[in-house]
């Protein structure tokens, strides 16, 4: 047995005559976090349903864990945790009911369930309003208890369908850093969507789809070389004798643009703040500024849409 | 093709225990219950009164509380047979598409069942919630009629209302399965609600009296019949197989059937010819009239669940 927790060759699915997902192929590993990147309408949610055996595959294959969704979908449905998009619970039942019917349904013996529970909204926060009716939760509240759910059923994989959107920023920054702790007990996260930026963080590694297919995969620095051709822009104010010809010669540094009289701009490979500080220091002048940006998956998707065909690239 | 693992049924005891839970703790239940005893009660205070009056040697004084002689709007079948396709739609109307509004079908379906369970469940909740409220309903008449007739229902006639209750739980499968299945079919629950009303008033209201046109229309009345003051026989045998596409009537016939054993009211034609006396029929002949109604009724539960089934199963999860 590998150690691809989720694998999927060519997998493609069609609704009559338009393709939602076109062939896509890739793998996520053992306490991986993955992201499926892309704007709405890609196909990410689509791709996900494949996975559960929620709907039938056109052509390709999933595997998760080993088994076929489409033909042992209670085998991957057992070991798999999933959030969907905008989750929804029964409004005139209280959370731990909620989660006992689920825990029923999920098999977990009934000795059990209680203590279950109560861990699972321990770790989400919720234990206060356990007892509470879920219809007087707000959004972040039934995104942390719907991870709740994922919690108790105890998964090695965890399927989270736009887990912050409609997230205020610091509800979005709770829930991403429950994600991380899901991948300090080595669950394998697969994480959809369209906000890049704000999961940038999280993702070891990211998908990025476009139209159903998945237009660019790896890491983001890996993307940020692939694409920006650098991935690190450097700006650096200072004054001195040909910094120009000095910024050039630093090792990893593609291009230097001389954006102002003292102003210069480095397109590098890595950080290459302290080769530059020691450029600036060796031509004797003086060093007013040094800031990197780092690459942004917002920035990567723009450009490879903009330099690739030109096809709709909207978001 | 490998065939599906794992059984279909994991989950249905626990898709079934919390519907039938939801169902008798609801408000909608709890309206629709009400409005049945009401009316229910004032019927049956009226055919006791009248029984009380009127009946001195009669052998089913019992069956008379159900369905009074002399085909009154106001008897207890009638009630029934007007709320219980109510009650079944109540329950049923928002079955599948309420889990979607709720959003909270894919989180159910992403646990390990099969969508067989969650639908089985739903159906077999509210048919069970439907034979506690009949069965109650049942007993409080026979109660009622106890007390006030002072008279015991003989074996026959306990035999018959066994029967009559079989046939109306059957009746009440009917609506259930055809509102689950338009709750499958519709994403609105108003929609579906609305669909459904509007097939129940169709069949009930308006369909009897097409069915008697189309069955003119396909098969004309014979001068000679005519003339005798007679219905032509394969005009009639068009207008009754037409007629009985409603679930109403033959829940009406098997009803007359079982509770009115002199009226006869199927074969009255075959009876003139045979120069028969209207004398009453005994029981077993009684349960061998309605057995096509009864079985038909069945049959178009099952058939109808079936459609919602496979509608169900073929559905996208997202909207």
């Amino acid at each position: 047995m590998t150690d691809n927790v989720i694998e999927t060759q060519a997998l493609t699915k069609r609704y009559g005559r338009a393709t939602a997902v076109d062939g896509i192929s890739f793998t996520v590993g053992r306490g991986e976090i993955f992201g499926l990147l892309g704007p709405n309408g890609a196909g990410k949610t689509t791709t996900i349903l494949m996975m559960l055996g929620l709907t039938d595959v056109t052509s390709g294959t999933v595997r998760v864990l080993g088994h076929d969704p489409v033909r042992e979908p209670l085998q991957v449905k057992r070991m798999v945790g999933y959030l969907p998009d905008t989750v929804g619970f029964y409004d005139y039942m209280t959370a731990e009911d909620n989660l006992r019917y689920t825990a029923a349904l999920i098999g977990i013996p009934a000795a059990d369930r209680s203590k279950r529970i109560a861990s699972a909204l321990e770790r989400v926060g919720l234990q206060d309003v356990g007892r509470k009716h879920v219809g007087a939760f707000s959004r972040g509240m039934r995104q942390r208890l719907g991870l709740a759910e994922i919690l108790m059923k105890d998964v090695s994989v965890a399927i989270l369908d736009e887990p912050t959107s409609g997230l205020d920023p610091h509800a979005t920054s709770e829930l991403l850093e429950m994600i991380r702790s899901l991948k300090r007990d080595g669950v394998a996260v697969l994480l959809s969507s369209h906000l890049l930026e704000r999961v940038q963080s999280v993702c070891d590694r990211v998908a990025l789809f476009h139209s159903g297919k998945i237009a660019l995969l790896g890491t983001v620095p890996e993307l940020a070389r692939e694409v920006l051709g650098g991935g690190y822009n450097v700006e650096v104010e200072a004054d001195g004798e040909g910094l120009a010809v000095r910024f050039s010669e630093i090792a990893g540094v593609k291009a230097v643009d001389q954006s102002g009289p003292a102003r210069y701009r480095l397109l590098a490979d890595r950080d290459v703040r302290p080769q530059a500080a020691v450029a600036v220091v060796n031509a004797g002048g003086a060093l007013r500024r040094l800031s990197v940006e780092e690459p942004s998956l917002d920035a990567i998707y723009n450009h490879y849409f903009q330099t690739h065909g030109g096809h709709d690239a909207a978001a | 093709m490998p065939q599906r693992e794992g059984s279909p049924w994991r989950g249905l005891n626990v898709v079934f225990f919390r519907e039938l839970f939801d169902h008798l703790t609801s408000v909608r239940m709890l309206v629709l219950e009400f409005l049945v005893v009401l009316f229910g009660a004032a019927v049956v205070y009226f055919a006791a009164e009248q029984i009380r009056n009127t009946t001195a040697e009669d052998p089913f004084l019992f069956l008379r509380l159900f369905a009074p002689p002399g085909q009154s709007l106001l008897s207890f079948v009638v009630v029934i047979s007007i709320l219980v396709p109510i009650m079944a739609i109540g329950l049923g109307f928002d079955a599948v598409n309420g889990e979607y509004n709720r959003r909270t079908m894919s989180r159910i379906l992403s646990q390990p069942i099969y969508r067989d369970a969650l639908l089985f469940g739903k159906f077999l909740a509210g048919l069970t919630t439907l034979t506690i409220c009949l069965v109650t309903l049942w007993l409080l008449v026979i109660g009622f009629g106890l007390l006030r007739l002072g008279i015991p229902p003989g074996a026959e006639e306990i035999g018959r209302l066994l029967m009559f209750l079989v046939v109306t739980i059957a009746y009440a499968g009917v609506w259930l399965a055809l509102s689950i299945l338009l709750s499958v079919v519709f994403r609105s629950t108003a929609t579906a609600a609305l669909v459904a009303l509007g097939l129940w008033l169709f069949l009930s209201l308006l369909w009897p009296a097409l069915a008697q046109m189309l069955g003119e229309v396909i098969s004309p009345s014979d001068m000679r019949f005519a003339q005798l003051g007679l219905p032509t026989p394969d005009t009639l045998m068009w207008q009754q197989g037409l007629s009985r596409l409603s679930p109403g009537t033959l829940y009406g016939e098997a009803v007359v059937a079982m509770l009115n054993p002199d009226a006869q009211s199927m074969t009255t034609l075959l009876a003139q010819f045979q120069g028969r006396i209207g004398s009453p029929l005994p029981f077993d002949q009684s349960i061998i009239q309605a057995w096509p109604q009864m079985v038909s009724l069945i049959a178009g539960m099952i058939v109808l669940y079936v459609v919602g089934y496979v509608a169900f199963q073929r559905q996208e999860v997202r909207a």
